[in-house]
């Protein structure tokens, strides 16, 4: 048996269900079995926070937002209750899911409420968290909704409250709305925003772990983690680590699929499934063509071409093997027909608009790309242009900002022009205007030595 | 920055700003219903800071007023005891908080990469041309229909992907957009 076996949907099982909201529906599928457990053994001592996390440090979770942390080693940097003083934890689930191609949050959120919320429970146990949130997109109107309602429905039948079941465990979950920016799924940005602010990402350290939202301990999940916490807690830490290509690769894995394929959606996998396996299952290349090209984890990951992704496991080592990334496992496919410069303007156009504006390579930068590769894709290029392209766009990455956006920003890029250069170059030949006077970006490369002379990195 | 989807034409086109800290005047003092107020008391009781139910606060005078103007800003901030041009310095930075009124339908069209390869932009051009050729961001002279283009709804399996005020409309194409303008009414 091999851990890429297919198996039964598990994250996904409830879909379909008449009325997968109601935690009547969950409870009849086995649904707080886990929750019901833990607290009981809460009580006897047969479990523990350190076991639960213990349990999922074993399975191998690695983390479901886009960095692929491990998520029980992401758990015990809180600090011990002896040292965090009087501050209490606090645990945010993460449902700002804003990353062009991402969308399997927001399925989980609409129709399976009680599986995050069930996930959120243990994870409060294991880290002694009395107050949760969940830091829900903006736009994501029913989806708060229904979480609200999940979370009433869970407070009346007694699963959320104090002294929940006799356990002398409390919980409250708040269900908190962002308005609409990016980079709010950023995990300090996420916190300045429930704390009432604008959206600025902040400078580590300190981490969250330590320092979080209100000054205290606080860890961000996103929702995908939080529903593997559960289903490592109902079925054991040897049944997730028993699931995926490899042992850091483990369990099951949401796929979302878009762009040119015949049946866009998300798909459930074991993590690591190979590339051609994923695509089949999203029904193969639209209308039968020719696929060109593959973003395999949200736009923020490098373009891979069509060879480069050949064979490739789909999971956190397998794409960074192929110089891309797993990200939020945000499948964007794109056939023949695709023009890659326009779409490398599309994804240019997505960031310039959302830099939250704090460091000036990122807030400069990006709209200095965009800017530039509007001018190629209308027919006003200059040769010069590409390099142009990829020396600013080296000077707005690497460590030079406060968060990795700008690193972000400049992925598709510079894997677009660097792997597609002819494209851009067509057009720059094609060009209606050689004599275009180029505006030199002279300003941002100026604005950025003068700071760092100054010693200033953002 | 982040703020930017929704700016009103007015404000774009560099007219004067009513409003010390740059917010668009209603014309008139506002405050919260008794019920909207109950609803914020109720909201307060799960932050340990008032200032943590701002967005919440806007999202409830979003809910009364339509839009956050100058005023509506100046009431959440004397109650959540925040200064006006720091509530309006958040109100900026998120694209979500009309500062302007909007139509009775606020169409927003995603544009992001899932979208734009399925040909998003021709769909959001075509929407604006087809409701009588309005700027992005206009109302309509009727009062019906503003038209802003969005980044990613995370509905990138529904391409093009398309919101009408709180409701997500899947697969909106040149083809079926005039069913789709004709169905909201
Ligand atoms: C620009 C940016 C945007 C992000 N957006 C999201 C998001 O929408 N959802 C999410 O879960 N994580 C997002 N992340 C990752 C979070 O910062 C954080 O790593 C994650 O929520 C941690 O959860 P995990 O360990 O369970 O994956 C984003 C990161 C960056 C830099
Ligand atoms: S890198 Fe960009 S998004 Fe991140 S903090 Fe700096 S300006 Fe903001
Ligand atoms: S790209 Fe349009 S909904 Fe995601």
């Amino acid at each position: 048996m091999s851990g890429l076996d297919t198996i039964p949907p598990v994250l996904l099982a409830r879909l379909g269900k008449a009325d997968p909201r109601a935690l009547d529906g969950y409870v009849a599928d086995g649904g707080y079995a886990s929750w019901k457990k833990v607290l009981a053994g809460a009580k006897t001592g047969e479990w523990t926070p350190a076991k639960l996390t213990d349990m999922v440090k074993a399975s191998g979770l690695r983390g479901r937002g886009g960095a692929g942390f491990p998520c029980g080693l992401k758990w015990t940097f809180v600090p011990a209750k002896d040292k965090r003083g009087d501050k209490p934890v606090y645990l945010l689930c993460n449902a700002d899911e804003s990353e062009p191609g991402t969308f399997k949050d927001r399925l989980l959120i609409e129709q399976d409420p009680h599986q995050i919320l069930e996930g959120m429970m243990l994870a409060s146990f294991a880290l002694e968290v009395k107050h949760a949130y969940v830091y829900i997109r903006g736009e994501m109107v029913h989806g708060a909704e229904i979480l609200n309602a999940a979370v009433a429905e869970a407070h009346a039948k007694g699963f959320l409250g104090t002294d929940i079941l006799g356990s002398g465990v409390d919980l409250t979950i708040t269900i908190h709305r962002g308005a609409g920016a990016y980079i709010c799924g950023e995990e300090t940005a996420l916190i300045e925003s429930l704390e009432g602010k604008r959206g600025h990402p902040r400078i580590k350290p300190p981490f969250p772990a330590v320092s979080g939202v209100w000054g205290s301990p606080t860890v961000v999940n996103n929702v995908e983690t939080l529903c593997c916490v559960k289903h490592i807690v109902d079925r054991g830490a040897d049944w997730f680590k028993g699931v995926g290509r490899n042992e850091k690769n483990t369990g099951p894995k949401l796929y979302a699929v878009s762009g040119h394929v015949e049946k866009p959606g998300v798909y459930e996998a074991p993590i690591g499934i190979p590339w051609e396996q994923l695509l089949a299952m999203a029904g193969g290349v639209r209308g039968g063509r020719k696929l060109k090209a593959v973003i395999p984890g949200g736009s923020s990951a490098p373009i891979l071409t069509a060879a480069e992704i050949a064979g490739i496991p789909m999971d956190f080592d397998g794409i960074a093997a192929a110089k891309s990334m797993f990200g939020s496992a945000a499948i964007i496919v794109m056939d023949e027909t695709t023009d890659i410069p326009k779409a490398v303007t599309n994804i240019a156009k997505f960031y310039a608009h959302e830099s939250c504006g704090q460091c000036t390579p990122c807030r400069e930068g990006t709209p200095w790309l965009l800017k530039m590769l509007r001018r190629i894709v209308n027919g006003e290029g200059k040769k010069t242009d590409l390099d142009l392209l990829l020396q600013i766009s080296n000077q707005m990455g690497n460590g030079m900002t406060i968060c990795v956006f700008a690193d972000a920003a400049i992925a598709p890029v510079i894997s677009g022009i660097t792997k597609f250069r002819g494209e851009f170059e067509a057009y720059i030949e094609k060009s209606k205007n050689k004599t275009f006077d180029q505006e030199a970006p002279g300003d941002l490369t100026n604005a950025i030595a003068n700071r760092q002379a100054a010693g200033i990195h953002s | 920055m982040s703020g930017g989807a929704n700016v009103p034409v007015a404000e774009q086109a560099g007219n004067p700003r009513a409003g010390e800290h740059g917010a668009l005047s209603c014309g008139k003092p506002l405050s919260f219903s008794r019920e909207t107020r109950a609803e914020l008391d109720r909201l307060l009781t799960r932050y340990p800071t008032k200032q943590a139910a701002l967005l919440p606060a806007l999202w409830l005078a979003q809910r009364e007023w339509g839009w956050i103007s100058r005023e509506a800003v100046d009431h959440v901030a004397s109650l959540l005891d925040l200064s006006s041009a720091f509530v309006w310095g958040v109100v900026t930075f998120y694209t979500m908080y009309n500062r302007a009124p909007v139509g009775k339908h606020l169409i927003q069209v995603c544009t992001s990469i899932s979208c734009h390869l399925n040909g998003a932009e021709e769909v959001f051009h075509e929407c604006k041309k087809r409701l009588g050729g309005l700027e992005t961001g206009e109302t309509s002279k009727d009062g019906k229909y503003t038209v802003i283009e969005v980044e990613c709804l995370a509905q990138c399996d529904k391409a093009p992907a398309v919101m009408v005020n709180d409701d997500d409309y899947a697969v909106i194409t040149k083809d079926n957009l005039d069913a789709f303008l004709k169905g909201l009414g």
